[in-house]
């Protein structure tokens, strides 16, 4: 068991998303960051699908009641155990009794704690995660309060001291398709163009691409609202309601870009311009609000490529922490 | 004005690298929708297709992996859609007692103005439109209804409202909807019901499916 000593608003138990429901409207939910999860899994030896926490603000304090291998993965943030600093992207052991506090990050914006064993929340409609919208899965369907008691899953095998490191994935995958002219604090991300990219006036398309849009305090889970020159349609419609999915970038009357996150509703009726590519949705997940967006063109098929690069960045780090954990089942010291 | 987008030829188009929609050329109508009904039955059992979620004259399918070659089943999508049967499935046929305006419905007055008709005949047309289930989607349990009466159509709000009560009954262009769980709308709010419309500890967890026929009832219109 974890007791959440401390938190900040807006933290939550997810896994990797809950399937296949959308003909039901229940959306995917899950981590924002999908590929911090899994990698906090991974090291950890769990399976991929696994809860977590999720922590959106901080600080964060969480008492392990018993000993329990652990890792931090997400955002930069400064970790500790009692009084011990705790490197980001690090999978540890704490003793029963200890505290891990997960305070304000100077990189990224979303962190995730990962135990052995997972968190051990009900599985409902298949999935761990925590449905806002329909108040159910996750801890009782809500966010986490200070007092929440987190059940553990059970797990064989324990991390030796001093445990091990990932590479994270903003320096393991660089944004090399970055345009030349990105400004500071912006984050690029590739898009395939959607259905309704051509409604859009020829000038509002070449600002769509050129324009650093900024993310909206009002931007949450669900979606990012973004700020900018509202883009210009050429044509209006009103568009008979179709499925959409965390990544889709739709622009409604008022011009400015609202795209689609973990809590989006599974349908809606709002001109779509662009989809963010799975693999770059970390990368959303870990811009801060107030910082900028560029959105990059990108082929189907480098989709694929940046698709196959996300997985043998998580092969990798299987590897790696298969041999460290068989050098502690073996006993030797890593 | 509302223009429909309808089109001429069916439209494929990829939502990122999982994700692919496939909409149907022709009227938003209940023939149509009744070939979406049967096109999602027969890509269900596609391999690699994890689900298939119909919704106005248009199906969603996701993907276990990014498919390699989307040319393919989009050929595949087509030539199953040209071939497609509406689905003669009946529909069940339940009653949704519904509270009309007030705090229940707050747009009753602004749909009544935008049709230029008295509120009370607002309540009337709605009532007396044979309402179908044509998806269920947007947020738990929400659902689609085609059969709107077009005298009341209205178009979605140009800013959506942050918080809609569960079961709450709206407007949103030619469609009707009935809302699931409590969030945010853009469409026109008509009305509420009482009845659960979604239960996550039931299998299948919405209270309607497609092809249902919706009859809203006025418990009560407050005007």
């Amino acid at each position: 068991m974890i007791e959440v000593v401390d938190i900040a608003p807006l933290a939550s138990v997810q896994d990797l998303g809950r399937a296949p429901y959308l003909r039901y409207g229940v959306s995917y939910s899950g981590v924002m960051d999908r590929l911090a999860l899994l990698a906090g899994n991974v090291m950890l030896g769990n399976a991929d699908d696994l809860a977590g926490v999720e922590m959106q603000a901080f600080p964060c304090r969480f008492r392990f009641r018993e000993a329990t291998d652990f890792a931090v993965t997400g955002a930069g943030c400064t970790v500790t155990l009692d009084d011990a600093p705790v490197l980001p992207w690090w999978a540890g052991r704490a003793e029963a009794g200890q505290v891990l506090t997960i305070a304000a990050p100077r990189r990224g914006a979303r962190a995730y704690l990962a135990v052995a064993g997972g968190i051990d929340v009900p599985v409902i409609l298949n999935s761990r995660s925590t449905q806002f919208r329909g108040a159910f899965g996750g801890h009782e369907g809500r966010w986490l309060q200070a007092g929440d008691v987190l059940p553990v899953g059970t797990t064989e095998g324990t991390l030796a001291a001093p445990g091990f490191g990932a590479q994270p994935p903003d320096a393991a995958l660089p944004a090399d398709f970055a345009p030349d002219d990105l400004q500071p604090n912006t984050t690029a991300v590739r898009v395939l163009t959607a259905g309704e990219y051509e409604l859009f006036t020829e000038e509002s398309q070449q600002r769509f691409w050129a324009t650093g849009w900024k993310i909206s305090g009002q931007s949450n889970r669900a979606g990012f609202r973004l700020l900018g020159q509202p883009l210009d349609f050429a044509k209006r419609l009103e568009m008979r309601s179709h499925g959409i999915v965390p990544g889709i970038v739709q622009v409604p009357p008022s011009g400015e870009p609202i795209i689609q996150m973990s809590d989006a509703h599974t349908a809606g009726g709002y001109p779509k311009i662009a989809t963010v590519i799975e693999p770059d949705l970390w990368r959303l997940a870990q811009a801060p609000l107030g910082s900028r967006l560029r959105f990059v063109p990108v082929a189907y098929k480098d989709a694929l490529v940046a698709v196959r690069q996300a997985e043998a960045w998580v092969a990798s780090l299987r590897r790696l922490s298969g041999q460290y954990r068989s050098l502690c089942a073996t006993g030797r010291r890593p | 004005m509302l223009v429909d987008n309808q089109l001429t030829q069916p439209r494929v188009s990829m939502l990122g690298t999982t994700h692919l929609l496939f909409e149907a050329p022709g009227d938003f109508d209940l023939t149509n929708q009744r070939r979406i009904w049967t096109l999602t039955r027969v890509v269900s059992a596609w391999p690699g297709v994890r689900e298939a979620a119909p919704c106005m004259t248009n199906v969603m399918l996701t993907f276990d992996t990014p498919p390699e070659d989307p040319d393919r089943i989009e050929e595949q999508l087509v030539a199953a859609w040209n071939v497609a049967e509406p689905d003669q499935t009946e529909g069940r046929v339940v009653d949704v007692p519904v509270i009309y305006g007030g705090e229940y419905g707050p747009d009753l007055h602004e749909i009544a103005a935008h049709a230029k008709l008295p509120p009370e005949e607002v309540v009337r047309l709605h009532t007396e439109s044979r309402m179908i289930v044509f998806a269920v989607g947007s947020h738990p349990g929400n659902v689609y209804l085609g059969g709107l009466d077009p005298r009341i159509a209205m178009p979605r709000r140009k800013v959506p409202r942050i918080r809609a009560e569960a079961g709450t009954v709206s407007i949103g262009g030619f469609q009707g909807g009935m809302g699931g769980t409590v969030g945010p709308s853009g469409w026109n709010w008509l009305g509420r019901t009482t009845l659960p419309v979604f239960d996550p500890h039931q299998d299948p967890p919405a209270l309607l499916a497609p092809g249902d026929i919706v009859r809203f009832r006025a418990e009560r219109v407050i005007l």
